[in-house]
Order: C-alpha cells, then sequence, then structure tokens
C-alpha cells in the first residue's frame, strides 16, 4: 500500500492542455435566469414564435422539477442565478461561408489542433465549430448539401428547415424528460444538426468541435442527428474548455432519430477542464443524450471517451423501438485527482429480436470516484430480445474508487440478458516488466490502460483513436499506482 | 563487466540475500543453481532493479557504473536483460507494439534515431528467424493465453530484440519441451558473443550441455557456497545438493 501510494506522489500531474482562453469582444444575455432571459436568447437567435413557446414550456415544467440526488457525485449547489446563458463573440455580419469568419475565432481553432480551412483539412472531416453559445463555421457543407445531407448548426437549421427540426426536437428527448434536459431545452444556444436523407451514406465523418471560452457562462448545446430509413452517418464530438477557477456548467441534450435499415455511429471524446491537482475548478458535465431506432433493423452506437470534467452525470441510451434494431454503447471513463463520474447507459427493448451490447471501461486514479450505472429493460413484447453487458473496473492506487451499479429490468421471459464485470488494480508487475523492457513508467502505465481500453478504443474512427490515445495516456500522467 | 560486492538485500525486512560476491567478465557464461528459495530470482530481481528489494549492503557495478544508482528502466537501456521466471501477461497490448515502445525507448536512451516501421519489422522477422517464433504469436496480446513455453520463447525473443550485454535468464529452460529447449538454446548461443556476458539460473544440467558455462555457482541461503566448472553441474545431478547444504549449515553452528 505504502509503495503504490509512493509511486502516485512520485508524480505530479502534468497541466490540462487546453486550459488557455483568449478575449473576445462578447454579445452576452445578462446574468440570471428568468423568463425575460430567455425572450431574450430567442429574439438574439430570431426564432419563431413556436420555438420561444417550446422554451418558455419547459422553463415552467424546470421550475417544478427537482434536481436529482441519485448519482453518485458530490459537489455543492449549483448558483444558477448566477450564471449567464448566452455568451457569443461580436459579429458585424453573419458570414457567409468560411472566408469571411473572424480569422481571431478561426485561430482558437488552430490553436486547438482544428484547422477549419477546408483545403488544409484532412478530407474526410466535416467540422461544425461551436464557440460558447454560438457556431462559428461548419465545414464542407457545399459538399455535403449535393447528397442532400444538412450538417449546420442548430440555430441555422431552424431558420433553415424548420419543419425537421418542428418535427423531431424533443422527440427523443422530451423538454421535461429530466431536471438538466428541461433546464436544456429552456435556455439550449447551439450545437449542430446533421440529416441524412433516405438511402444516402454520408461520405464523411461530421463532427463537432464544442470549446466553452467565456468565465461563469454555462452551455447548453443541442445536437440533433436524423437518419432516415436506409442511411448511415458517423459522428464525432469533441470538447475542451480553458482552465478557470471556477466550475462551470454544461448540460447538453442530444438525440438521434433513426429510421429503417439506418444506422449511426456517435463517438465523443469528452475532455473539458477536470479542475486541478486539488479539486479546484472544472466543468459540471450533465448531459442526456438518447437515440431511438425507430425503424426496423436500424442500428445506434455510442462510443465515448470520457477523460475530462470535474463531475459527470451522463447516460447515452438507446431506445430499441424497431424489430430486429440493435444498441451499442462502448465507454471509457477516466478520472483522476478528484474527478468525479457517474456514467453508463439505458437499453430499452420494445421491438422483438432487438440486441444491445454495453462495453464500459471504467479507470480511475487519484481520489476520484468512477461509477458505472446501467439499465437494461426488456418490455413485454420485445420476445428474443438480446443483452450483453462487460463492465470492468481498473483502479491505480488505492485511494479511488470504482462502482457498478447495474439495473435489469426484464418483463418477457424468452429475454437473454448477460453481465459481466471485473475489478482489477494496474499491476505492479505489469509495470516492472515493462521498465525491465526500457520503457519508462508513464509510457508503460498508457500502453498498459491504452491496451486495457482497446475493445472501445477501436470503436473510434482511426484519427479520433489515436487523439484519444493520448489523452488516456495524458490524463493518467502523474497517477501510476 | 559485472562486479557484485558482499551484496545484501531484504524484503519486507527478511534478509534474502546475504552476502554475494561474483565477478563476470565480458563473453562468459555463469550458470546459478541452487535449491528452491534461496534466492536466485532474488538476485536477477535485485539486478534487475525491483523496488520491493531493499539493498541493506554491498554495491554492484556494471560496466564501470554503479547499477544500483539507475532505476529498471536505465539498467534496461544500459543493457541489463531479465528473462523472467513468470513473464507477465499484458492484456491488449500486442508483443509487436509493447517491442516497438522498448527498442525505441532504448535507441532513443543510446542517441540513436527510432525504427520505423518497416525498419522495425525487418528487425523483427530476423530475430523471429531465431526462435522460431510464430508471427501470430507477436501479434497477440503479449503472454496472454500464451503456453508456458510459449512464454519462455517470447523472453528469448525480446532478449534478441533488445541485444542486452548481460542477460539472466531465470529458469527459462522449465516449462520447454525438448524440442523447444533446443531451439531456445540455440537461438541464446548465437546472441552470444565476446561483448555480451549470460547469467543462467537453472535446476537441470540438462540445459547446460546445449549452453556451456564458464562457471557455475551455487546459491544457498543467500550466499555462493560453492563455486566450480561445468562439472559441478553434474557432480549436483547425482548427488542433489545435501552434501552442500550439510557442509554449510555444519560450519554455521560451528
Ligand atoms: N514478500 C516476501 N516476504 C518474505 N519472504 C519472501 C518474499 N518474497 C520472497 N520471499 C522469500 O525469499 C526467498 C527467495 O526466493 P527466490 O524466489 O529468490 O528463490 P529462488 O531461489 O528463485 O527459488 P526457485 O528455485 O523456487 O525459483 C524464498 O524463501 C521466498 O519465500
Ligand atoms: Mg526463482
Amino acid at each position: 500500500m505504502s509503495k503504490d501510494n509512493q509511486i502516485l506522489e512520485d508524480f505530479t500531474s502534468k497541466e490540462y492542455e487546453h486550459g488557455w482562453s483568449v478575449n473576445y469582444e462578447a454579445d452576452e444575455a445578462p446574468i440570471g435566469l428568468n423568463e425575460d432571459i430567455i425572450q431574450w436568447i430567442s429574439a438574439k437567435k430570431e426564432e419563431p414564435q413556436w420555438l420561444l413557446e417550446w422554451r418558455l414550456k419547459a422553463f415552467r415544467t424546470w421550475l417544478t422539477m427537482e434536481e436529482p440526488k441519485w448519482a453518485n457525485v458530490h459537489y455543492p449547489k449549483i448558483d444558477l442565478q448566477g450564471l449567464r446563458y448566452y455568451s457569443a463573440p461580436k459579429q458585424t455580419k453573419k458570414p457567409k461561408n468560411l472566408d469571411e469568419v473572424d480569422p481571431e475565432l478561426l485561430d482558437i481553432y488552430k490553436r486547438l489542433g482544428i484547422n477549419l480551412n477546408e483545403q488544409k483539412r484532412l478530407q474526410g472531416i466535416a467540422v461544425d465549430a461551436v464557440l460558447d453559445s454560438v457556431s462559428v463555421a461548419t465545414t464542407f457543407k457545399d459538399t455535403l448539401s449535393k447528397l442532400g445531407i444538412v450538417f449546420c448548426s442548430f440555430s441555422e437549421a431552424v431558420k433553415e428547415h424548420p419543419d425537421l427540426i418542428k418535427k423531431y426536437l424533443g422527440s427523443v428527448v422530451p423538454m421535461t424528460d429530466n431536471y438538466y434536459a428541461a433546464l436544456n431545452s429552456a435556455v439550449f444556444s447551439d450545437g449542430s444538426f446533421c440529416y441524412i436523407p433516405k438511402g444516402v451514406r454520408c461520405p464523411m465523418e461530421l463532427s463537432t468541435y464544442f470549446r466553452i471560452n467565456a468565465a461563469n457562462t454555462g452551455q447548453f448545446e443541442r445536437t440533433l442527428i436524423v437518419a432516415e430509413d436506409e442511411s448511415y452517418c458517423s459522428y464525432l464530438e469533441g470538447c475542451t474548455a480553458p482552465q478557470r477557477d471556477e466550475n462551470q456548467l454544461h448540460a447538453a441534450v442530444v438525440e438521434i432519430y433513426a429510421g429503417t435499415h439506418a444506422e449511426v455511429k456517435y463517438s465523443t471524446v469528452q475532455n473539458w477542464f477536470p479542475g486541478d491537482k486539488n479539486g479546484k475548478g472544472g466543468i459540471y458535465n450533465f448531459v442526456t443524450k438518447r437515440g431511438i431506432c425507430a425503424g426496423d433493423h436500424s442500428k445506434i452506437s455510442w462510443t465515448q471517451v470520457e477523460t475530462g470534467s470535474a463531475v459527470t452525470w451522463k447516460y447515452p441510451s438507446c431506445i430499441l423501438k424497431g424489430d430486429y434494431s440493435i444498441g451499442e454503447f462502448y465507454s471509457v471513463a477516466v478520472t483522476n485527482n478528484y474527478q468525479q463520474a457517474d456514467t453508463g447507459t439505458k437499453m430499452i427493448h420494445i421491438g422483438k429480436n432487438t440486441k444491445s451490447r454495453i462495453v464500459s471501461k471504467g479507470i480511475s486514479a487519484g481520489k476520484s470516484q468512477n461509477s458505472y450505472r446501467g439499465q437494461v429493460q426488456v418490455m413485454k413484447r420485445a420476445t428474443n430480445a438480446r443483452n450483453f453487458s462487460q463492465c470492468d473496473s481498473l483502479l491505480m492506487g488505492d485511494r479511488c474508487g470504482a462502482h457498478t451499479f447495474p439495473y435489469i429490468d426484464i418483463n418477457n421471459p424468452t429475454a437473454k440478458v448477460e453481465h459481466e464485470a471485473t475489478t482489477s488494480k494496474i499491476g505492479e508487475d505489469q509495470i516492472f516488466y515493462c521498465n525491465q523492457r526500457g520503457i519508462a513508467t508513464e509510457d508503460a502505465v498508457a500502453l498498459i490502460v491504452n491496451g486495457y481500453a482497446k475493445e472501445v478504443l477501436n470503436q473510434l474512427p482511426m484519427e479520433f483513436a489515436v487523439e484519444a490515445q493520448k489523452l488516456l495516456a495524458l490524463t493518467l500522467e502523474g497517477s501510476v499506482g | 563487466m559485472l562486479s557484485i560486492k558482499n551484496l545484501h538485500a531484504s524484503i519486507e525486512g527478511t534478509p534474502i540475500l546475504r552476502g554475494i560476491n561474483l565477478e563476470i567478465k565480458a563473453g562468459e557464461v555463469h550458470a546459478i543453481m541452487g535449491p528452491n528459495g534461496s534466492g536466485k530470482s532474488t538476485l536477477a530481481s535485485v539486478l534487475a532493479g525491483r523496488e520491493e528489494y531493499e539493498v541493506t549492503d554491498g554495491e554492484v557495478i556494471f560496466n564501470g557504473k554503479d547499477l544500483l544508482e539507475y532505476s529498471p528502466e536505465d539498467r534496461a537501456r544500459e543493457g541489463v536483460f531479465l528473462a523472467f521466471q513468470y513473464p507477465v501477461e499484458i492484456p491488449g497490448v500486442s508483443s509487436t507494439n509493447f517491442l516497438r515502445t522498448a527498442v525505441n525507448q532504448v535507441r532513443e536512451y543510446r542517441g540513436l534515431d527510432p525504427l520505423d516501421a518497416v525498419k522495425f519489422l525487418t528487425l523483427m522477422k530476423e530475430k523471429m528467424k531465431l526462435v522460431e517464433i510464430d508471427q501470430k504469436l507477436l501479434s497477440r496480446s503479449l503472454n496472454e493465453g500464451f503456453s508456458g513455453g510459449e512464454k519462455k520463447r517470447n523472453e528469448i525473443f525480446q532478449m534478441a530484440m533488445l541485444e542486452p550485454k548481460l542477460s539472466i535468464l531465470d529458469e527459462t529452460d522449465s516449462g520447454l519441451d525438448i524440442d523447444a529447449l533446443k531451439i531456445v538454446s540455440n537461438g541464446v548461443n548465437q546472441l552470444k558473443s565476446k561483448d555480451n556476458a549470460t547469467i543462467v539460473v537453472t535446476h537441470y544440467q540438462r540445459l547446460l550441455d546445449y549452453i556451456v558455462p564458464d562457471y557455475v555457482h551455487v546459491l544457498y541461503k543467500g550466499r555462493i557456497v560453492k563455486s566450480g566448472t561445468k562439472e559441478l553441474a553434474l557432480e549436483l545431478e547425482e548427488k542433489g545438493y545435501d552434501w552442500i547444504k550439510e557442509a554449510v549449515d555444519s560450519e554455521a553452528t560451528v
């Protein structure tokens, strides 16, 4: 024990790489949360009346709701009246294309390693760049629109594709679904909208890069992906935030709709500022993500690599409504220092012959707490439903905690549900073995951890997988046990 | 090359090595034998820098350097290699990936450029022949689900890849079938040169028919109690350890 701690102490955590911020001239809402603020946001975004009413309805319901307390996370009460709900870089005129976007804004993304210049970008990935409350640029829009694919900011979609938004907004995550989802529905700012028409395979990865810059501002993005029958798309989400002493709130909602034979892969590499070594600052990440496999033979697959945030509360879920539909959840959640994560999934089997697969790999280091919370629900008419869950925890040191909370609810006798769970400690023996071959301890940990998380990392698109591997190593730097 | 003087080491307060003296010159092969629990693996671990063991006295000079001052990885980079008695499994990490990291970190320490993928694979192909190891084994997770013999063979393959100056083989022969024993020994012999040295820890004289030692030492209760040439191994095979134990124990009680 003393030895483990010794090694733990021997390393000091590497600083968070994306902790810088810039000063931009901001267009921001006054601090506070009330109906006036919501009207202010809606007016700012020049929204139609129905959407304002939708927001207000969500707000009024939210007022009657209580913050959930069941998650295995602890944090001081968030002063929601002390936050700002909209902050955006001031732009004199709306840029029509990438060339008109303020170069200073493009620079922010360049510093993050995201080049928005289409010529210089890797082919094959279209990016929507969201800074605080607005989308600043979306690449490859034209290329995609030739195929009938819509990929744009949510605000733009409200203007250009109101019928689609009206049809699908809140259809998977109802506005009153839960406390944070209701809050998001009332004040959501921007996010991405993807629409893949019937029979189209999206030829490139669609991705959104979320950046929180402004202080004391909550980020409430809203993403909606609609994949019509026989379509396919792979979507990636990345996020970072500056290092600040105060905690910041991020409460997003993501909705996915998949029609018959449609397939959506949704991957996240979450790297919000986790707080410092002593647990000061960091993002509170309260996210509702849900997809519906509405059509027969449809498939939704969630892959997440969660390395950041001070507190994470997140359960990407699948409603398997169509017969033969498939839901998948692959997750690596790393916590270090004082981070807390309560994450997992819900698989709701409604259709016949539906299948779900859950692979969760928790890695805890420092004094962090890492919980897997998953629910598998098989409804009455879901004959022959199948689920396989694998939940592994890896502990580094002896001051962290790993917890598993599986809930299984079966209402059809033909269901087959399997659950496997393991807990292991990163072995002194493994590290010494690597050392003996000339591999430094930090690299040994990176190797071992990446090996452990391989099944999940393999699900990520190539470039993301490489980045995720580096991120895992970085997050755990300074935490060997 | 290696000079061990009066080495004492203990684990959790229990002394295990109690005054080891050993001189090894470049080009030599030394065999270390001795009953179970006598401290052979402990000696190997202490030389490799395992931190659980506390060195309480003595010194180890390796090529003019104070070896005990170096971290385990730097000892490896300086050219100390330990073929483990019980090789460790690392799930999800292929041998290839593992070795590439190792080889390149060792090269970096020695001021050499890293090997790119093509050069690395060429080197691997060449060394694979030496111990007749299957490519398939190397693309699997390191040692995971390997048979006992496969693990041992893989250790020697790693040794071939890293080209150490001092190799310590801790019971590499146990678990190998007769053919594998020949192949592995043959590999070790081919890696031998006038510039490197080998310590083989074994219980069986048979290995020493293939890897012929210049010296044989008997370790008992944390000390080298007898040294000789390869004939000593034959004598031990015939008579066992009792005569040595008796001699040592009676001396101790006097
Ligand atoms: N943590 C420990 N605490 C106390 N004694 C230990 C500990 N670890 C090892 N030992 C003891 O140290 C002694 C030497 O062990 P070592 O593994 O070096 O023996 P060996 O000569 O390699 O034996 P074998 O031939 O069986 O491989 C043994 O008696 C063993 O029980
Ligand atoms: Mg031994």
